[in-house]
């Protein structure tokens, strides 16, 4: 009796977390003929890939930058916050906490309170509306929240490891890369997916930073394509799903470490 | 021993100073700079163009608390933030309450709970929006209101987003909104609840059922006193979250008829990039930075206290 009320609970919340991904399902494979108001919620009755293909052709280029942007950001930003954390956690120098702190700040802040001078800067060194202009605001953008995952990581790693391997005469470099960074990899897993993750999707730099819709992320062409086909709504949630789809397969396939990279990120500094 | 230890200190510094300047410049000097901006006269194009900085004080954050719209923004934040937390923490304890209690397939309703996260706000707020299109009422419904005429609840259809219905300063249009950003992240607080139940030993709750405590007690006496703290960061990542909203609404509803449901964020957009009014907009988006930080430096502080005492 209990159990069915838990159940019942659960289910009911279920199909609300799955509503959203039975619209985008159902209307992205329909056919056109089949799109419109009085059958918007039934499933289709043929399976039609025409709104991939419309949406594909329009967005194939969003996607290509989408993926030139996301992996070398990702893989840039994840070295990165490997050394910070390194360094932050394992040696200590004067008022090391105070800019620890001071850096974690720059991952809270609304970016609009930097976003005209970023523009301004990235106009004067001419990567303004490009995607390697794009990589380098994320790279800088998230050096906090890689630089706290990694290092509390490498607080847990027992100092006695490190001091063990300075005994043995290994230099600052040797400590990093024979003690430190094979017993990194979980951490890695965790940077670079919570990373992808949160470029893939990002939008504000993405429509502020490129103009251009040749150079424009996927995330700022859905926008303009939801806009744009407001009657051809396979073709709009067909554009939805593609966008969706990297970041869902990963989360699918690594969501344990999805998890830990959102619980890393709140539970303490 | 010791040369060596200072060398790998030199060494550490070093390789941490291009992140240090880069956050130097990029966090601190540029909201200097956005500052600076705020409180110039560029509030055009050819202001720009000419460069001459022109200081003109508090000028243009005076003109923000004289203007609807800004106010309007504000209040849309205030409501928003509020039933969004409520929302996120309410549904998220309570699944998190439920997967807790040792069932069957609680992985599998776990996963499907938190998969929004890793979903861009930018896709939600498209299909949320089609999700609570009103098409033209009372006959032609869409969305939403199809079902509920379907299900003869005809009377409870309305133009959800598209109303300009208010309650006191409350746009009910920021429903729909609300109950998408819920979608989104109830699960996060759902994880950060079900890490923090995890992580009670079961021998308390064994002990204080030996002493005849019901399940109800021991959730409510033990359990829920222990998970303060985790609400209490729910509530700051999702209060900054919140405060800052600005894909999921400008990817779902824009700033609405009459500004029902405009954000800070949007605003801020619009002075900036649509209407070259960047001073102003810089403004909007400092009045943003303090809202997050009031919110986010006690927190941030109080951390690193804890840490320091480990």
């Amino acid at each position: 009796m209990k159990k069915a009320v838990i159940y019942t609970i659960l289910i009911v919340f279920a199909m609300f977390y799955l509503l959203p991904m039975y619209v985008l399902l159902a209307t992205s494979f329909k056919p056109l003929s089949e799109i419109g108001i009085s059958t918007m919620w039934n499933p289709p009755k043929h399976f039609s890939l025409e709104g991939f293909k419309k949406a594909f052709e329009k967005l194939s280029k969003n996607l290509k930058n989408s993926f030139y942007l996301t992996i070398p950001a990702t893989i840039i930003s994840s070295l990165l916050g490997s050394i910070n954390g390194y360094i932050f956690s394992k040696i200590r120098f004067k008022g090391d906490n105070v800019i620890f702190s001071l850096i974690l700040f720059g991952m809270f802040i609304p970016y609009q309170s930097i976003l005209f001078p970023l523009i301004r800067f990235l106009q004067s060194i001419h990567l303004y509306g490009t995607i390697p202009g794009l990589i380098l605001v994320h790279v800088i953008y998230g050096i906090p929240i890689t630089t706290l995952i990694f290092r509390n990581y490498y607080m847990e790693v027992p100092d006695e490891l490190i001091e063990a391997g300075k005994i043995d005469g290994a230099s600052f470099f040797k400590v990093y890369s024979k003690i430190l960074l094979p017993l990194s990899i979980p951490a890695f897993v965790v940077v670079i997916i919570w990373q992808f993750t949160n470029i893939w999707n990002e939008f504000l730099f993405a429509v502020t930073v490129t103009s251009n819709p040749e150079k424009q992320p996927i995330t700022v062409a859905l926008v303009n394509l939801a806009g744009s086909q407001v009657i051809e709504w396979n073709i709009q949630m067909a554009g939805a799903l593609i966008t969706a789809l990297p970041t869902l397969i990963v989360y699918i396939l690594l969501g344990r470490y999805f998890v830990r990279g959102l619980l890393a990120g709140s539970v303490k500094g | 021993m010791r040369r060596r230890l200072k060398k790998d200190t030199i060494i550490g510094i070093a390789l941490a100073i291009p992140s240090i300047v880069a956050i130097a410049i990029f966090v601190y000097g540029f909201i200097v700079w956005t500052i600076r901006v705020s409180m110039s006269n560029w509030n055009s194009f050819s202001s720009l163009l000419r460069g001459v900085y022109k200081f003109v004080g508090f000028k243009n954050y005076i003109r923000l608390f004289q203007d609807d719209r800004f106010i309007t923004d504000l209040w849309n934040t205030a409501f928003f933030t509020l039933f969004f937390l409520l929302g996120s923490i309410a549904i998220g304890l309570l699944l998190a309450v439920l997967l807790d209690s040792k069932i069957k397939g609680a992985q599998i309703f776990q996963n499907i709970y938190l998969f929004p996260m890793a979903v861009s706000f930018v896709v939600t707020g498209t299909v949320w929006s089609w999700i609570f299109a009103p098409g033209i009422l009372p006959d032609d419904p869409q969305g939403i209101n199809l079902i509920l005429k379907k299900i003869g609840l005809d009377h409870l259809m309305w133009n959800w987003y598209t109303s300009t219905k208010h309650w006191g300063p409350f746009n009910l249009a920021l429903i729909p909104v609300i109950v998408a950003a819920v979608w989104q992240l109830s699960g996060y607080t759902m994880a950060m609840y079900l890490a923090g139940l995890r992580s009670i030993p079961v021998e308390i709750e064994e002990a204080a059922k030996v002493d005849g405590a019901s399940s109800w007690q021991v959730f409510w006496k033990i359990k829920f006193p222990l998970l303060k703290p985790i609400t209490l960061s729910a509530m700051i990542i999702l209060g900054h979250i919140s405060l800052k909203i600005f894909d999921l609404v400008f990817a779902m509803t824009g700033s609405g008829p009459n500004f029902v449901t405009d954000m800070p964020s949007i605003y801020m957009f619009e002075l900036t990039f649509r209407s070259n009014r960047y001073a102003r907009g810089s403004a909007v988006a400092i009045i943003m930075l303090l809202m997050v930080a009031v919110v986010i430096i006690p927190y941030l502080v109080n951390s690193m206290k804890k840490e320091v005492r480990l």
